[in-house]
């Protein structure tokens, strides 16, 4: 599959960025995403990961580059556009759920659109189903297992039925059973995905393609399998694989 | 505080009090609370009846006295006042028990508890069949400014994930070996609170960034209309109506 080719969900290009205190986060970033594509977004602490997530839907913006989702460009005459088509499910969920109970937290994107009536109501049921979280729906978040809230917070956002989806650190503090119940809905989603980790198992589990995001560039994109395997590139981006995990030995189900 | 869907002041049911749209049952207790307020004191009869136009309604609501008695209790700091009254006000004084009270005291007295309580046991019996997350959205129905709509929303999400991160300090600071046991440990506390108060304020603002992501430009959007037809207008302004009555006698008697 040549990305180039394929309609894009995602193209960033020249993407730098300094915050007012004059700490650059961002040197030049370029990568395409095709529409359909799992991709992870790996880099180490520090590397620019959270601030290149929130130029995506124009939460920052103002410094050099341009970003284009699904050929719109992002700025200020599309901003509500812009938040639609990019869906992001931030880490902590109690962050992301901010309303008194999950339906009307799933709600809040689609009627923040304009959505009303049996139309939202519809949205938020599918929503819900695809994350298999329907019969909560009338539950106060808080009373959710913390994996229980992380597949409602991708929910919020999936019933704004974006173009892309971007997840920080999607398997940050979740039990092994949640983990992989998580990694089998984002699976079973058709839509495309960036997902922003240090969970190098998790990435090559679901990504079949990465980029790794180190010192404000791109230092490297490519097959998952293959940047995981290349230990001095690895090395080079303080990228640590867990104990006893071989890449190469892993075959892949998707 | 502030279980959302199960507080502890609501109680579940299917009268048709619990039925009736929030922002009818909130227009309702809040002109019967101007109404018994303004009732002349010595119409002492009118409390009466308005006692026990509040015990109808909670007949149909299907609320227990017990549980209503148990509520009133919370007034008890409010009137503690009261009972002070008839012992420090001026004027003409009486003997009872061998007491000397002061008869505008007792009738202050009587004004401050009477109608506290009334005003106290029709809020107790909003909160018994109203669900908090429905009393919010009669509110936005009522057009309260709805900064104060959404500061309270977020009140009821966040109250018991900030209690949590209060416990999970306190662990902290005992595992460490901290007891506060006298005035010489305030001074941690209290840098315990600022720390709180910090770590809310970024939560504060990493919400606001997900609201923004999600569409958010200064107004919550309606996500439930809530809307009451002219009976249950009428059903629910009935105990107001009533009430009225009741008062315009006691001015008139």
């Amino acid at each position: 599959m040549d990305p180039v080719t394929e309609p894009l969900s995602l193209e960033v290009s020249g993407l730098a960025f300094a915050y007012p205190d004059g700490h650059q986060a961002l040197f030049g970033v370029d990568f395409r995403i095709a529409r359909g594509e799992r991709v992870a977004l790996l880099g180490p602490n520090g590397a620019g990961k959270t601030t290149l997530v929130l130029h995506l839907n124009g939460i920052l913006t103002g410094g050099a580059g341009t970003v284009t989702v699904a050929g719109l460009p992002v700025g200020r005459q599309h901003m509500a556009e812009i938040r639609r088509k990019v869906g992001i499910v931030f880490q902590d969920p109690d962050d992301q759920l901010f309303m008194p109970t999950v339906r009307e937290d799933v709600a809040f994107g689609p009627a923040a659109a304009g959505l009303k009536g049996p139309e939202l109501e519809r949205r938020v049921d599918s929503a819900l189903a695809r994350v298999g979280m329907a019969d909560f729906k009338d539950r106060p978040p808080h009373h959710l297992s913390f994996g229980q809230r992380r597949r409602v917070a991708v929910a919020t956002v999936l019933a704004m039925e974006p173009e892309i989806l971007v997840l920080d650190e999607p398997s940050s503090n979740l039990d092994p059973a949640s983990r992989r119940e998580l990694a089998d809905i984002l699976r079973s989603l058709d839509v495309t995905v960036l997902m922003v980790t240090h969970d190098l198992p998790y990435a090559l589990e679901l990504c079949p393609r990465s980029l790794i995001l180190s010192d404000g560039v791109i230092a490297a994109d490519g097959k998952t399998v293959e940047l995981l395997c290349d230990e001095e590139l690895m090395g080079r981006h303080r990228l640590e694989l867990p104990f006893g995990f071989d890449p190469g030995s892993v075959t892949m189900g998707a | 505080m502030g279980a959302g869907h199960a507080h502890k002041l609501y109680r579940h049911g299917h009268s048709r009090v619990h039925a009736l749209p929030p922002h009818t049952k909130l227009t309702a207790v809040f002109a019967f609370v101007v109404v018994v307020v303004s009732t002349p004191r010595e119409a002492v009869w009118a409390f009466a009846l308005y006692a026990a136009l509040l015990a109808a309604v909670a007949y149909v609501a299907r609320v227990p006295a017990g549980f209503l008695l148990k509520r009133l209790l919370i007034e008890i700091p409010f009137v503690a006042f009261a009972v002070l009254m008839p012992f420090v006000a001026q004027g003409e004084r009486v003997e009872v028990l061998g007491l000397s009270l002061s008869v505008s005291g007792l009738w202050g007295a009587w004004n401050v508890l009477a109608k506290g309580t009334l005003g106290v046991a029709a809020s107790v019996l909003l909160a018994a069949t109203t669900e908090l997350r429905e009393l919010l959205l009669g509110l936005q129905r009522l057009k309260l400014p709805p900064l104060l709509v959404q500061i309270a929303s977020f009140m009821i999400r966040y109250g018991d994930v900030i209690t949590d991160e209060m416990r999970r300090m306190r662990i902290a600071r005992e595992s460490r070996g901290f007891e506060a046991s006298g005035v010489r440990h305030w001074g941690v506390l209290a840098k315990s609170a600022g720390a709180l108060f910090i770590r809310s304020y970024e939560r504060g603002e990493r919400v606001h960034l997900a609201m923004i992501s999600r569409g958010y430009a200064g107004s919550m959007p309606v996500i439930d209309e809530v809307t009451a037809s002219r009976a249950q207008w009428s059903y629910a302004l009935a105990l107001p109506a009533t009430a009225l009555c009741v008062c315009l006698l006691g001015w008139t008697l």
